[in-house]
């Protein structure tokens, strides 16, 4: 099929008998939810679609339903996942299985309707799971394996799959939709773990005083960090049964014997890509690691990963005001003991266009700071003037 | 299934159960409890951030025997749509009841409130209406009547309590067409039951209407919670009837008017209101009587207000009060 990456996670929701789709439209999320009401008025989706008020009431319902004992699939981006940042909060806690797909855009003022990862880096915090695609047969992918992880009892969280707005939310490519029966086969039935049943009233989500909220926080703590196992188990699964392997938390390209790379998530991977294989050409020993997931964030796998590794830059679709970007400074802090050089690059942002130059302006600098040249910490790529 | 007709028709059995943390002679914990018992146990709770969800349901305790969720403030609509949505899935026909408090209803979860009687969902929503935010310790919500003291409204040397009118919810929720709405007073029980029974049975979109008063909030003795409530009733300050199925019916009608002051006097929330205030609030209250019952009786308290039977509540076509 040769369909835009907001269709691919479309064609994930339903093959997903997903069965409460509530939703509200914002570009450049809209087709998913458009594509979805018409898979259930055509009677392809059996599912209850609830056009909701706004993204916060979007959120309240998803976790209702879910509470309820139903499987649950939303889509949102940016304005709309800001919205329900309140609710957001409600769901890890609870742990309510619930996926969502966030096509990335710009968030707040001096921004557009095009991608940027301040929305969802913002709510990196909250519990969810967030993934990270590069590419519209990811997205499907990543949205069937997000029910997977987020379903399984050893995690029973959210899961966030965010895509570049436009770059992939309206673009077209090939993409193998697979076929219901062997989706089936991947994904059970819903069985609900925390449910409001009349048969058995549990009371769900009560006033917890200082006494109690402690151990619950550290709880969720350790689900989100065990969900890292389960990731790639269901990596593992998924690429046996449809032969597409993915990585889990992260990928590597052309990392064997490399001694700088460049860690990179979302479509930026793409180019990267071949940024390296043009370095690799000219004898140099780039590698490039792909971040797939940001929570959990794989501490130990990137130390694994930057071993012998001399400069790693790291990739930011956003900023975190005076510190360079969230990925930096997450990246930085798990690299901490290893003596690979990191810096930050941010790039991108609002939508502006990351051209082969931009990137290789990125690789040249960490290939500087691999030889023990000194370079800024932080650079802005593809800026108007230069840098203060 | 026989209707329930009065007090005495009403089960015994308690959903929501003794040891909760409300403060003697609350209102709201008189409706909850009754109304749960009408409910019974085939019922799901949700309630929002409120003084409710405070006194039942503090980790790791209850009150409520019913499934039971808390989120946030501002969406019971909202939510209680995704727990009907997941029951049909279920086929599960069980009540699925929001239980919210005024600021909850009429300020910041009206608008999920209006997308679920828009979209007529098959929810019954309960406006526990203590005219304030409680919870919070006394502050205005859109639901404090007029001239009355709230931290937020507080009794200065140039500004004395609150200068807007009560907000007229049920006209709001009448603009929206449910299959069921009514007001509620818990000093009219036989009323009270009837039409939470009512509301219990039908489909769609339901919202009871209760005023709840509040000891702490409202400055008033514990032990006249219900004399308020029945004394709010024969000034007008709350009128009882109910939107059925598009037509409007007064379920009781005060043989005449008393006047406001009788009510006001009860209360240490309007201790500090002079004439001129009491008259202002009056007059409104004059208009609203004669919109709600008709103006074919003068009332006496309502002579000196020229104006007000001239008054047309601008949905009053709509509501077809009288």
């Amino acid at each position: 099929m040769v369909i835009s990456g907001d269709h691919a996670v479309a064609h994930a929701a339903k093959l997903a008998r997903t069965e409460v789709v509530p939703s509200f439209p914002i570009t450049p999320q809209t087709l998913i939810v458009e594509q979805l009401a018409e898979f259930i008025n055509d009677g392809e989706l059996d599912a209850d679609f609830i056009p909701a008020d706004s993204e916060h009431s979007v959120m309240s319902m998803a976790i209702g339903a879910s509470a309820g004992g139903v499987r649950v699939f939303t889509a949102t981006a940016s304005q709309g996942l800001a919205l329900m940042h309140e609710m957001l909060y409600a769901v890890p806690q609870n742990r309510l299985p619930i996926v969502m797909a966030n096509v990335n855009r710009s968030l707040g003022a001096a921004s557009g309707i095009w991608v940027e990862y301040n929305d969802s880096m913002a709510e990196r915090d909250s519990g969810w799971l967030q993934v990270y695609v590069e590419d519209n047969q990811e997205a499907l992918d990543a949205t069937l394996m997000a029910f997977r992880m987020a379903e399984d009892r050893r995690v029973l969280l959210p899961v966030m799959v965010c895509l570049d707005g436009f770059i992939l939310s309206h673009t077209v490519e090939r993409v193998e939709v697979p076929e219901q029966q062997e989706v089936d086969l991947f994904l059970p039935p819903f069985v609900p773990f925390n449910m409001l049943d009349p048969y058995e009233p549990k009371l769900i989500n009560p006033i917890v005083g200082p006494e109690y909220a402690m151990e619950m926080r550290y709880q969720l703590d350790r689900a989100v960090d065990h969900s890292r196992e389960v990731i790639n188990e269901v990596d593992e699964e998924f690429s046996k049964l449809f032969g597409r392997r993915y990585g889990g938390l992260l990928d590597t390209y052309r990392m064997e014997d490399a001694e700088f790379a460049m860690l990179t998530l979302g479509t930026a991977t793409g180019l990267a890509r071949e940024v390296v294989d043009d370095l690799r050409e000219e004898g140099k020993r780039a590698g490039l690691i792909k971040l797939r997931f940001m929570r959990p964030f794989p501490f130990k796998e990137l130390c694994e990963v930057c071993d012998s590794l001399k400069a790693l830059g790291v990739f930011d679709r956003s900023a975190s005001f005076n510190g360079g970007g969230p990925v930096y400074t997450e990246v930085a802090a798990a690299l901490c003991n290893v003596p690979t050089v990191v810096t930050g690059h941010v790039a991108g942002i609002g939508g502006r266009d990351i051209t082969t130059e931009h990137m290789r302006g990125m690789y040249d600098a960490v290939e500087r700071a691999s030889r023990g040249e000194e370079v800024r910490s932080v650079t802005w790529h593809g800026l108007r003037g230069d840098m203060e | 299934m026989s209707e329930m007709q009065t007090i005495k028709d009403m089960p015994t059995n308690d959903m929501f159960i003794s040891g909760h943390g409300a403060c003697a002679g609350c209102g709201m914990a008189v409706a909850v409890k009754n109304i749960m018992r009408i409910l019974g146990a085939d019922t799901t709770v949700y309630v929002p951030a409120s003084c409710l969800v405070v006194i039942s349901a503090m980790y790791p305790t209850s009150n409520f025997r019913t499934p039971y969720l808390f989120t946030a403030f501002e969406n019971t609509g909202a939510v209680t749509t995704g727990i009907r949505a997941a029951q049909r899935r279920r086929g599960l026909s069980s009540t699925v009841v929001g239980l919210a408090g005024d600021g909850g209803t009429f300020d910041i979860g009206l608008q999920a409130l209006s997308g679920a009687a828009e979209r007529n969902e098959d929810i019954l929503y309960v406006c526990l209406d203590n005219e304030g935010y409680m919870n919070t310790g006394i502050q205005r919500s859109g639901a404090t009547p007029f001239g009355a003291w709230t931290t937020t409204t507080p009794v200065g040397t140039n500004v004395e309590g609150k200068r807007e009118f009560k907000k007229d919810l049920m006209a709001i929720i009448a603009a929206h067409d449910p299959p069921y709405a009514a007001s509620l007073s818990i000093a009219h029980f036989n009323d009270f039951v009837k039409k939470v029974e009512k509301a219990k049975n039908k489909k769609g979109f339901r919202f009871l209407h209760v005023m709840t008063p509040c000891v702490p909030g409202w400055r008033s003795d514990p032990s006249m919670t219900v004399e308020i409530a029945r004394l709010a009733v024969e000034t007008g300050m709350w009128t009882l009837y109910e939107l059925d199925e598009g037509s409007a019916r007064t379920t009781y009608k005060p043989q005449t008017m008393l006047p406001v002051t009788d009510y006001l006097k009860l209360q240490g929330r309007f201790r500090h209101m002079e004439n001129d205030d009491i008259a202002k609030l009056q007059e409104w209250l004059c208009a609203k009587w004669y919109m709600h019952y008709g103006n074919d009786i003068e009332q006496p308290v309502c002579a000196v207000f020229e104006k007000v039977k001239r008054v047309r509540h601008p949905h009053e076509e709509q509501l077809h009060f009288i």
